[in-house]
């Protein structure tokens, strides 16, 4: 258990189950009263945030995050399954929990998963992966410049822009933490 | 940053001490390290080897008050344990003051001639506020008469200071609960509250004010029971000062006020933590 004196920014701890990080923070003392400590919080698993204050005296629960290397296996339905590295043991995680990050899931991609107790609340993905072009109009021929872009499909479907010059069939490289496109592996 | 806190610091003492000097005040020392602190529920010494560091000066300056010294302040250090925060820090500078045969009313008057003195460009409109009433309009109940230690200091952090920055310049909450009156008189025609204020600017608490308790039995009453609380609480218990308490039932009628320097001086330059303010204060705190 962590005492109300032990809170700071960026704590994590735990709230009626839920795992919780401290974003703001502050000491607060009136006139002649209680030590109190005002956070702001939030709830990592709905993503809420709420402001909640502890006095001196209160005790809250620590929160144990554990984060483990995991490989994509395969889809089942909207879930996306990931065995461990270690146990062999499997992950799914909803295409929810995923958001955006689902679109540049590929076959043996190795991941980093955050647990709290067993229940998955982040991953962390390569921060590039390579992906092929399916569809986009041809470029003009011998036009290098990488500053005009076009729309282009990526074989799942997802719109990303490209320059002019990338063909359909061409291999290329996104950054999965900004979801855009990062340079030409190979021609198709 | 674009001030020299340490430049503004000193024009602002200079003002603090020429204000006093010209009001015929007699500046005073009186001990850091001293044998037991001030019993106060959520006030919490430094021990300095086999004493304390001083919580606040105000022991030493009733006695000297008892001892014949009509008008008397002191500004210097003042040390409490674990307090850090944008508007706190374990070692502070307090500006105490105390006058025989006065009372909070008249230290009201005498607070706000001194901050136009010495920060001109201050609001000069203030507002005083019964307790009561800020309690009942920002909070939805009345702490006198119906108080509650947890909820007074919970909704007096969320709800009435708040409002009280809203509302902008100086603000003066009056007459507090007498449960929270610390070393304030009990009102003589409203038993359920103290002869407590606190002004607060822009909604920072700067300063505190009482007419003082002199009533040696009634003192001792407050200092046991406090005793008991802060036991209960797992709190070191300050053994009870004999030398103060003889010192009360010879003391005038008289009002003090307690008020932090370094909030003042934030204040004064727009800022809203004492992180640029207190010389060589490490970020990190502690």
């Amino acid at each position: 258990m962590y005492s109300a004196s032990d809170l700071k920014k960026g704590l994590k701890i735990e709230i009626d189950g839920d795992p919780c990080m401290i974003t703001n923070f502050e000491f607060s003392k009136p006139g002649k009263g209680q030590a109190l400590y005002r956070c702001k919080i939030k709830n990592l698993v709905t993503g809420n945030t709420f402001d909640k204050t502890y006095r001196s005296v209160e005790k809250i629960k620590r929160c144990a995050l554990l984060s483990r290397d995991f490989t994509f296996s395969y889809l089942d339905g909207g879930n996306y399954v990931f065995s461990d590295n270690a146990t062999y043991e499997e992950a799914s995680l909803t295409d929810e929990l995923l958001g955006d990050l689902k679109n540049f899931i590929v076959d043996d991609m190795q991941v980093e998963i955050l647990f709290h107790n067993d229940r998955a609340l982040d991953i962390t993905l390569p921060n590039f992966v390579e992906m092929v072009i399916a569809e986009t109009e041809p470029g003009a021929r011998g036009d290098t410049a990488t500053n005009v872009m076009k729309p282009a499909k990526l074989e799942n479907g997802y719109e990303i822009n490209v320059p002019i010059f990338i063909n359909e069939g061409d291999t290329i490289r996104i950054d999965t933490r900004t979801g855009t496109y990062a340079d030409r592996v190979s021609k198709g | 940053m674009d001030f020299d806190s340490i430049v503004l610091r000193d024009a602002l003492m200079r003002r603090i001490r020429a204000f006093f000097y010209e009001c015929g005040f007699t500046e005073v020392e009186t001990p850091l390290r001293i044998e037991t602190p001030c019993l106060e529920l959520h006030i919490d010494a430094e021990p300095s080897g086999d004493h304390f560091l001083r919580t606040s000066p105000e022991m030493f300056h009733k006695q000297l008050l008892a001892a014949g010294h009509e008008k008397i302040f002191e500004v210097g250090k003042c040390f409490r344990q674990g307090e850090f925060g944008p508007l706190h820090h374990p070692e502070y500078t307090m500006l105490e003051w105390y006058r025989a045969n006065a009372d909070y009313m008249d230290m009201l008057e005498e607070t706000t001639a001194l901050v136009a003195r010495v920060w001109p460009e201050a609001s000069t409109s203030w507002r005083v506020l019964a307790v009561s009433d800020a309690f009942r309009e920002f909070a939805g109940w009345d702490p006198a008469g119906s108080y509650d230690a947890d909820r007074f200091d919970i909704d007096l952090v969320e709800k009435v200071e708040p409002a009280l920055k809203e509302l902008g310049g100086p603000v003066v909450l009056i007459d507090y609960p007498i449960e929270a009156a610390a070393l304030a008189r009990r009102k003589p025609d409203h038993p359920l509250v103290a002869e407590r204020w606190e002004l607060y600017i822009d909604g920072i608490e700067l300063a505190n004010a009482y007419s003082e308790l002199t009533d040696p039995v009634e003192q001792r009453r407050r200092f046991e029971e406090c005793a008991d609380q802060r036991k209960a609480l797992g709190k070191e218990v300050y053994p009870i000062d004999e030398g103060f308490l003889q010192a009360l039932a010879r003391m005038p009628p008289s009002g003090g006020v307690a008020l932090g320097v370094d909030r003042l001086l934030m204040l004064a330059a727009g800022e809203n933590s004492l992180d640029a303010m207190i010389p060589f204060r490490s970020p990190a705190g502690r």
